[in-house]
């Protein structure tokens, strides 16, 4: 890898009770599957991110399991009902164990 | 009358022979062996549980240019509340190599069971996704995604 991981979170910084958003992610990460033979014809070593994990105020509201099929630069859109302020932690899971996270904030009112 | 009988199997024997070799033309064709692997996978996850049709969309595009990048919609059907919410769903791939695609868990604080990624497709193939609701549910949704150009470095 020659650059580190960089999360890009796109989250409504307001949003009233109950309100439906919608938040898209973006990680910069090329998901080397394992399924790939590099010049001299050997399988070169699965490295993706395994998991993301999406978490408000510390109580997790949505997971997904990625598997070798995701693309480079892996998407991720999902929906949160706001209820409360407070802030979303996203985590993603390297297959080496790192973990690279984004937090955002989230006012209700 | 002896003689018309054994005409007989004789032409049915060659037909059967017609038939036998058309199959074995066509049965690399069909990519049974991964239909099997995704039914493998889902057995492992549900067993033999009999799974329904609806609530499901599952958004994939028709034709897909580039198998490199492939955008995936799921989008189910569901009140979201306690008592009865998805709780997860998956997604398989027949045509690729490795069949998962991506699981996701909802919760109820998402407000709607939905969600987008993009995934790479070896070929034209079919998409399978199934969804377990809360109350034990299962739910099927099949598409079929037609790749230009496959995406696994060949």
């Amino acid at each position: 890898m020659a650059t580190k991981p960089t999360p890009r979170v796109r989250v409504p910084t307001q949003a009233k009770p109950g309100e439906l958003i919608e938040i898209k992610t973006l990680i910069s990460h090329e998901m080397e599957s394992g399924q790939r033979k590099d010049a001299a014809g050997k399988v070169v070593p699965r490295k993706i991110i395994n998991k993301f994990t999406a978490a408000f105020n510390g109580k997790t509201v949505f997971e997904a399991d990625w598997n070798p099929a995701i693309s480079a630069n892996p998407y991720q859109s999902f929906f949160y009902k706001a209820a409360e302020s407070g802030e979303f932690t996203f985590t993603w899971k390297d297959d080496d164990g790192s973990d690279y996270v984004a937090t955002n904030k989230l006012t209700v009112a | 009358m002896i003689l018309k009988s054994v005409e007989k199997t004789r032409r049915e024997t060659l037909a059967m022979a017609a038939i036998a070799g058309l199959a074995a033309i066509l049965a690399p064709r069909l990519s049974l062996a991964d239909e099997q692997a995704v039914a493998a996978e889902i057995k492992k996850l549900y067993g033999d549980k009999k799974f329904e049709s609806g609530k499901i969309k599952l958004d994939v595009p028709e034709i897909a240019e580039n198998g490199l990048v492939v955008p995936v919609n799921v989008d189910i059907e569901s009140p979201m509340t306690d008592a009865d919410y998805v709780k997860s769903v998956h997604v398989f791939a027949e045509g690729n190599p490795l069949p998962a695609v991506v699981s996701y868990r909802f919760t109820p604080a998402c407000g709607k069971a939905s969600a987008s990624t993009r995934m790479r497709l070896a070929e034209t193939q079919n998409i399978v996704c199934i969804a377990e609701m809360s109350n034990g549910k299962l739910h099927m949704a099949k598409a079929n995604v037609k790749v230009t150009i496959g995406g696994c470095g060949g």
